[in-house]
């Protein structure tokens, strides 16, 4: 039986900064770091990985089972364009945290008012 | 046994007269439960925990898992779009008779907590001497 590809795991927290960019964290208890993949195309951000049952566990021998298990796919639409090249990602603890510095370009930018000379 | 991936968290309801003491918010962690030839495991989620954050006990036959989480939010950030809640973790189960309670082994790597429960060996068949009176 096949699995649809779940688009709504993992959760994930949005946070920003007007002018250092964005952060993104997801909770991934149990999932490996190599088994995830990051990308970003301009203003997307597509986290997409598997789950995997421990080994050891053997179907028939489950008591419960609450935590679900396979591929995952997230697309999550940036406010503002980032910098791809400086794009960070760390995983702690089953906590992925991504980094997404703004695209210089995109910054704002001060305005300086000068008072009109009468 | 597979189902599509869950993302939603279960928060701990606090019975009356239990109030909790931490400011944080208490959720109930998402367990497997499974047995092998020579035990139970037990894998329980609990992001953003690590190994020194943890702490299990044991009492009568209540093993109660408790995981602390240091929240570290991005400073400077602000919080627009929020779809999980950060808090500790806090779940108890009631284990069989035949486990080994001086046996069990408990390892956390990246949030993901596995207890094993050693089954305990079968009660010796001790022989008594029967005396004549």
């Amino acid at each position: 039986m096949s699995i649809p590809r779940s688009r709504t795991f993992p959760a994930i927290n949005v946070w920003i900064n007007e002018v250092e960019g964005v952060i993104v964290t997801a909770e991934l208890p149990g999932v490996l770091v190599d088994s995830i993949d990051i990308s970003v195309t301009g203003d997307t951000l597509e986290i997409s990985g598997t789950r995997q049952p421990m080994e050891e566990a053997s179907k028939e021998k489950y008591h419960r089972q609450e935590r679900s298990y396979g591929d995952f796919k997230r697309s999550v639409q940036l406010p503002y364009a980032v910098n791809t090249e400086a794009v960070q990602a760390a995983a702690e603890k089953g906590v992925l945290r991504i980094t997404l510095p703004r695209a210089e370009a995109e910054k704002p930018k001060q305005i300086a008012v000068r008072a009109a000379e009468v | 046994m597979n189902k599509e991936l869950q993302t939603q968290k279960q928060e701990v309801e606090t019975t009356e007269g239990a109030e909790r003491t931490r400011a944080a918010r208490c959720y109930v962690p998402k367990v497997d439960i499974y047995s092998l030839d020579d035990g139970i495991v037990i894998l329980a989620e609990l992001p953003g925990v690590g190994e020194n954050d943890v702490d299990i006990t044991l009492e009568k036959r209540v093993l109660t898992i408790n995981g602390f989480v240091s929240t570290a939010e991005p400073e400077g950030y602000e919080l627009t779009y929020g779809e999980y809640g950060v808090g500790d973790f806090q779940r108890s189960f009631t284990l069989p008779d035949d486990i080994d309670q001086d046996k069990i082994e408990a390892s956390i790597s990246d949030g993901l907590l596995r207890v094993f429960l050693q089954k305990a060996p079968e009660a010796q068949a001790k022989k008594i001497a029967v005396v004549s009176g």
